[in-house]
């Protein structure tokens, strides 16, 4: 039984969200801070493209922009010697821009539902912006942006089409759970794909079900 | 007044628009599995209400109506069945339609077993006929070794070569198969591969297609730096170049396309009457201006 799937989804997954996380916030923050409603609105639309168009779509995209024959691809590829196609960073890469939608929606909403009456006081007594985001907005967007963090991180675990189009299915290098659980029912093999299905199922519902307990744990005490 | 239609508005949008997501799922018909592609211009129409039914609609080949057969096929078919034989067929037999659904061998294997609902298999290898005659999932007696096929050695076009032949495959970063557990393409590149000592080195880093379609776009790509195919897939694109065939010997056996009737086939007629298509000339014809050969 191969584990390396296993191990290469989360190594993805982890180095995604770490990306993802904060690149959400940043963005987020930025976005609201635009005054013009229709840059806004447009902004938004673009941002949240990857969570509701098909991953497919992501994927084309991705592959017009770092395969070997495009622009970007060929850019890095001459210069840096660097193939981004079908290297484990691309899959770093779908994963990202997969999971960024979740991200950003997740941050934006926590920030637009903190009091502004206490941004506010801050600015009163003199703090600066930056005091203010890390002291006061951020405590109280936490939960949420947490919550957007844990979603990201399981939507990076369990991303397979854009994967698939520009990383490939290396075993050992970008074959990641979603690409063995879908070569190996394409093979036949339903037992090897249950064990991948299981493990992925187990480590999802420990992810999600240890936010959950410390959200519950966390209310318990106001 | 104002107030109250409001009120109905809103309380019937929600459910006007599940109404019209609910009929739009019924008349497309989106089963997964049988990926039969509705072909622009071509009347191979059918309502999707034939695949999301647990039993196949009667189809009655007495009565004159349209009897409509579903080939599941290896990919590397796909272009001769769907720009020529598919619409001669038609043409010479217009009380039957055909659908057609291509994948690599090794997946439309798997969905014969779960329950495909097709009437005719055509395989990219002996392997998976024999597994479901053995099956009995494909009548034994209908089953015809039909065409053979070469495997070659592929470089995206454009781009500087990394290898010269299968001798340096290795030179390559990355080597596009087929995953050899379900594509035909695959288990012919394992055993050339194997026979000239060169498997291990390949597949550590080799990126495996689940159908040779894949393999080839990954390679037109240039994702890939070199892909063992069939010779009919790269004559298919102009965004590969051909640089070797399989050696001499590397394949214990001729590449075998058989074809077989589905033993479950509620059209066995017309289904008979497709594969003794396929043996005519003319089709034979067709195949080879592909690049396949008849079997001999």
């Amino acid at each position: 039984m191969d584990y390396s799937p296993v191990l290469i989804s989360l190594k993805t997954a982890a180095a995604a969200i770490l990306i993802t996380f904060f690149a959400g916030i940043a963005v987020a923050r930025w976005v609201i801070s635009i005054r013009q409603e229709n840059v806004k609105v447009l902004l938004d639309g673009v941002l949240t493209l990857p969570l509701v168009l098909p991953p497919t779509v992501a994927g084309f995209f991705l592959l017009y922009l770092i395969g070997v024959k495009r622009p970007v691809g060929q850019f890095f590829f001459t210069y840096f010697s660097i193939k981004i196609a079908f290297s484990w960073a691309a899959t770093v890469l779908a994963a990202v821009v997969i999971s960024f939608p979740l991200m950003y929606r997740s941050a934006r909403g926590a920030f637009e539902q903190v009091d502004q009456n206490l941004v506010y006081a801050g600015q009163t007594l003199g703090l600066s912006e930056w005091k203010i985001f890390w002291k006061v907005v951020m405590p109280q967007a936490l939960p949420g942006i947490l919550s957007g963090g844990v979603l990201a991180f399981t939507r990076g675990l369990g991303e397979f089409g854009a994967t698939a189009m520009i990383a490939g299915n290396i075993a050992g290098k970008t074959r990641t759970l979603p690409l063995a659980i879908y070569s190996e029912v394409a093979a036949g093999n339903m037992e090897a794909a249950g064990v991948y299905v299981w493990i992925i199922v187990a480590v999802s519902l420990l992810i999600v079900g240890g936010m959950n307990l410390i959200a519950v744990k966390k209310q318990s005490f106001r | 007044m104002r107030k109250e239609n409001n009120n109905r508005i809103r309380k019937a949008a929600p459910l006007l628009l599940m109404a019209v997501m609910a009929l739009s799922a019924c008349s497309k018909g989106g089963s997964a599995d049988a990926k039969a592609p509705a072909k622009a211009g071509a009347d191979t129409a059918i309502t999707g209400a034939e695949f999301t039914e647990a039993a196949p609609a009667a189809q009655t080949e007495e009565s004159g109506e349209a009897v409509t057969i579903l080939i599941a096929a290896a990919a590397s078919l796909k272009y001769s069945y769907e720009d020529e034989l598919i619409p001669m067929f038609e043409a010479q037999n217009p009380g039957i339609k055909v659908q057609a659904t291509f994948d690599s061998s090794g997946k439309l294997k798997t969905q014969l077993e779960e329950g495909l609902e097709a009437d005719v298999f055509m395989s990219a290898a002996v392997k998976q006929m024999t597994e479901l005659t053995e099956e009995n999932l494909i009548d034994a007696g209908s089953v015809i070794d039909l065409l053979e096929n070469k495997i070659v050695l592929i470089v995206p076009e454009g781009v500087d070569a990394k290898v010269s032949g299968f001798t340096d495959i290795t030179d390559a970063d990355v080597i596009a198969i087929g995953d050899p557990e379900s594509v035909p393409a695959g288990q012919y590149a394992k055993e050339a591969l194997t026979s000239l000592g060169l498997w291990d080195e390949v597949e550590a880093k080799s990126t495996k297609g689940t159908n040779v379609t894949e393999v080839l776009n990954w390679v037109a790509e240039g994702s890939a730096d070199a892909g063992i195919v069939y010779a009919t897939d790269a004559k298919t694109t102009k965004n590969v170049l051909v640089i070797a065939e399989a050696p001499a010997g590397s394949l214990a056996q001729k590449v075998i396309y058989p074809v077989g009737i589905v033993s479950t086939s509620a059209n066995r007629e017309a289904a008979q009457q497709f594969v003794d298509f396929l043996q005519t000339g003319e089709a034979l014809a067709v195949f080879e201006q592909y690049g396949f050969s008849a079997n001999q």
